[in-house]
């Protein structure tokens, strides 16, 4: 049986905004149906965003969706969160979005390992603002803003969340839409901060600057250079030069024994501030 | 109190409980003497060994201006914290500094100088230099009597860590007898040393 | 007999009357001269059930805290001049989403790092235009330790009213002098809480106007599902771009606070009933010109006070009375005349307006006020 997204969309909002062959609509399916997976309530979920074409995505989703300011919206999940542990709260964002404007929200939020689960598009541009190149557009390719070739090293999402602290960090490709969904799922499963890139193709605006204008050749493209993380490990890092590792970069639960042993570098946040609360109204007591 | 209004500064660097100085003080006055006090601590980025004060304000009544205008009393224990905060204090006011480490103060001092061995006297006596801003209240207290004996007594007691309650009346005492003694002086400068500080027998009577 | 005496800073103050009107967040950062509030409420937050969290960084607090309102908790932020130019944005965006938030700024020297550790009232205008577009804008600006009490709980029951953020304006004098004082008992208190819809989820629209200038607010995660953004938007929550729409929007912000004044203006008059000069004060500046009023009074001179307790929004038509019947009006500030520019305007040529502006991190004395008052004369 087909699954119901009608079920998660609002309806009333369609058609969405994205361009024909867009890769973001892939990434949203593959959440909607992660949804579906874990049985949540659509009530109990929050999907947070910030700006640009991904930051769009929750306002066709029927929860309660928060478009927030450009890089912001891991502090607006964060505050909701923590006044809300039991609740989900989930953040979509772009590359531009998640580790330019928003870098800093990116690594803490990693850091703190609160049990958000978010899910970076990375489409190697600024869609909405033009093309103009981002933190993940590889050297040499062109953006509206790098005409003679773009020279800014890039960040590998991945390992820079993993780096940071993030205890369930995986990336898949829009070419492959269950991979997607089994990790956003393992994701959303996770208790702590988990970070899953989804590398999408923007033909419109990536693509018509470096010679891969339609859908088709800007997936190949992507197809091109993917490289599962088992065989990763095998090979130099040359070789990797310019590749799209695919798979799951660390995926760790937190020490349920963090007060007894708080040397753990790995707790969830809002049971860690639980545990504060406990320790401040013991002391009141006293 | 027997005037309506009264300006206490307590000076000198980060670590030397100036601060808790003022904070006794203003305590005292509201809960043993139906004053009213404004406690005013420096405010600056650096906390230990730099310039540091606390301004007391007292007032038999409401308090409108919160800062110091007029200052009554001024106690230092540093020339770093001299240099800067030696400033508003009226001409017959009492200041009262420590000579080892204020040894540079102007010639022409119209108010009434003591000089107290106060760092010297918190070593030998108390054990600790940091007795020293408890003793600093108790000479305020006995030299102005501002606050009578049995008040800041109290006011030290209560403000006092658990445990540390005889040491610190002690410090008080010493402080007390210290001020009397610089009171009853007729010098234009009066000099305490380590000599002057000790609780005769009677002292509670 | 001993009383029972606690004594508060200016900065415990805001934390404690913060809790008591119901705040159970608070997401900061690190600022001089405001970072004793974050201290204090890291203490106490845990201990009632709420939320302390230091952000990595101004943004994200202000973040954080429209996070935490939409919730339906009572949120609080505290900065100071350079944080504040920070969260402006985000204030926008709760001024647009209308998310009732709390922001206490006390205020230091600037611009940039400008005076951290000395006071000033520097951010008058920074706290009615700080963030980009029109929006409505209420600031209180307390002068006394009792009275921060009081009013940051009145700056909270504003924040529910009205879905908006309040800025509550204190200088360093008022938040870090520390006196005994006594608080209200809790059951005087007066604590309002935002409305909340009545009408089924199918029914409800974040932004109906159906119910009057200011929409009932629906929590998250209540049934709700309701879509919150930045862009313009329609009563459904979601964007649009109706030229008629963007503009009805836009008055009915402004109106929120326009329509209401009168029950937002707070202002003091002292020894106002026969003065041919008026002083125009706020904050603490307002402590020392009350003396030196008094001290003109004892020279005869016929000479009050006009004290804002709200600053934004002023009382318009108390002040262009004043205009037409005041031979001058003096007007300190710890700023080169934030409040004179706007009061200027009033007076048009009715009546002289004379500036004290100290900028140098020290108070403004009563001497300086008293001798510019005899001056006006």
């Amino acid at each position: 049986m087909a699954f119901e997204y009608e079920k998660y969309l609002r309806m009333d909002k369609i058609p969405h905004l994205w361009c024909p062959g867009c890769g973001i609509g892939v990434v949203l399916k593959a959440m909607l149906r992660s949804v579906e997976n874990m049985g949540w309530d659509k009530n109990d979920i929050a999907f947070v965003s910030g700006i640009g074409c991904t930051s769009r995505a929750p306002g066709y989703i029927d929860c309660n969706t928060l478009h927030t300011t450009h890089g912001r919206a891991l502090s607006f999940a964060t505050g909701i969160k923590l006044a809300q542990p039991a609740k989900h709260v989930v953040v979509f964002s772009g590359d531009g979005d998640a580790t330019a404007i928003g870098g800093n929200h990116f690594i803490h939020a990693c850091r703190r390992n609160i049990d958000i689960t978010l899910v970076v598009v990375n489409n190697n541009t600024y869609g909405m603002t033009g093309g103009q190149h981002s933190p993940t557009t590889p050297i040499g390719y062109k953006a509206s803003t790098t005409i003679y070739g773009n020279i800014d090293p890039t960040f590998d999402i991945c390992l820079l969340a993993k780096a940071a602290g993030a205890s369930y960090v995986a990336r898949a490709t829009v070419n492959k839409g269950k991979m997607l969904e089994k990790y956003i799922t393992k994701g959303f499963e996770h208790k702590g901060f988990s970070v899953i890139v989804a590398t999408a193709n923007c033909h419109t605006q990536f693509g018509r600057k470096n010679k891969m204008s339609d859908p088709i050749s800007a997936r190949k493209w992507i197809e091109s250079r993917e490289i599962p993380i088992d065989k990763a490990r095998n090979m130099k890092a040359l070789e990797l030069n310019d590749k799209i590792i695919t798979g799951e970069f660390i995926s760790e639960e937190p020490e349920q024994t963090y007060w007894e042993n708080y040397n753990h570098p790995i707790h969830e946040y809002t049971e860690a501030y639980q545990r504060i609360r406990e320790k401040a109204q013991a002391q009141d007591k006293h | 109190m027997k005037t309506d209004h009264y300006e206490a500064r307590f000076a000198g660097v980060g670590g030397q409980g100036v601060i808790l100085a003022g904070k006794i003080l203003a305590y005292g006055m509201v809960s043993f003497e139906e004053c009213r006090a404004i406690e005013t601590p420096t405010y600056t980025a650096q906390v230990r060994g730099g310039a540091t004060k606390v301004d007391v304000v007292i007032d038999k009544n409401h308090i409108e201006y919160p800062r110091t205008e007029n200052l009554d009393f001024f106690l230092c224990l540093h020339q770093k914290s001299f240099n800067i905060y030696f400033k508003e204090i009226k001409s017959d006011a009492i200041v009262v500094v420590d000579p080892n480490l204020t040894p540079s103060i102007p010639e022409k001092i119209t108010q009434k100088l003591v000089l107290v061995d106060l760092i010297d006297i918190a070593k030998k006596q108390m054990g600790k230099t940091l007795y020293a801003a408890v003793i600093a209240v108790g000479i305020f207290a006995g030299m102005t009597k501002v606050i009578k004996e049995s008040n800041i007594q109290k006011a030290v007691l209560d403000k006092a860590p658990k445990g540390t309650e005889i040491e610190n009346l002690k410090a008080v005492k010493l402080g007390l007898e210290l001020g009397k003694k610089a009171l009853r002086s007729k010098d234009a400068i009066v000099k305490l040393t380590v000599e002057d500080a000790f609780i005769p027998p009677n002292a509670d009577k | 007999m001993k009383k029972s005496v606690r004594f508060y800073s200016g900065a415990e103050l805001v934390g404690k009357a913060a809790i008591d009107a119901g705040c159970r967040f608070f997401g900061g950062y690190p600022i001089t001269p405001s970072s004793e509030i974050a201290e204090y409420m890291s203490v106490e937050m845990p201990k009632v059930n709420g939320t302390y969290i230091q952000m990595e960084d101004e943004i994200g607090a202000m973040g954080s805290i429209i996070g935490a309102s939409l919730t339906g908790a009572k949120v609080l932020t505290a900065t100071s001049g350079p944080g504040f130019s920070l969260k402006q944005e985000n204030i926008g965006y709760a001024y647009m989403a209308e998310v009732p938030c709390v922001i206490c700024n006390v205020m230091r020297g600037g611009p940039s790092t400008g005076l951290p550790t000395a006071l000033a009232q520097a951010d008058i205008m920074q706290a009615k235009w700080g963030t980009h577009g029109d929006h409505p804008v209420i600031a209180l600006t307390p002068a006394y330790l009792e009275e921060i009490y009081e009013l940051t709980i009145k700056a909270f029951n504003f924040a529910e009213i009205y879905r908006m953020p309040i800025m509550l304006l204190l200088d360093e004098v008022i938040a870090h002098l520390s006196a005994a004082i006594e608080l209200p008992k809790k059951e005087m208190l007066v604590i309002k809480d935002r409305r909340k819809p009545t009408v089924p989820p199918e029914k409800y629209f974040p932004y109906d106007t159906a119910y009057g200038d200011v929409p009932p607010m629906a929590n998250f995660f209540e049934g709700y599902r309701y879509h919150v953004t930045g862009l313009s938007h329609d009563k459904t929550g979601f964007p649009t771009t109706d030229p008629d729409l963007v503009q009805a929007d836009q008055e009915r912000h402004l109106r929120k606070v326009k329509a209401n004044i009168n029950n937002i203006i707070d202002y003091e008059y002292y020894q106002m009933k026969d003065a041919e000069v008026i002083v125009f004060a706020y904050g603490s500046t307002a402590r020392a010109a009350r003396v030196a009023v008094d001290n003109a009074r004892k020279l005869g001179i016929k000479v009050g006070m006009m004290r804002f307790r709200v600053i934004w929004p002023l009382p318009e038509t108390e002040i262009l009375k004043l205009c037409s019947k005041a031979k001058a009006i003096i007007i300190p500030e710890m700023n080169m005349g934030q409040l004179s520019d706007v009061i200027e305007r009033y007076a048009a040529d009715r009546t002289k307006i004379l500036r004290i502006n100290h900028v140098g991190g020290v108070p403004i004395h009563p001497t300086d006020i008293c001798n510019v008052i005899k001056e006006a004369i």
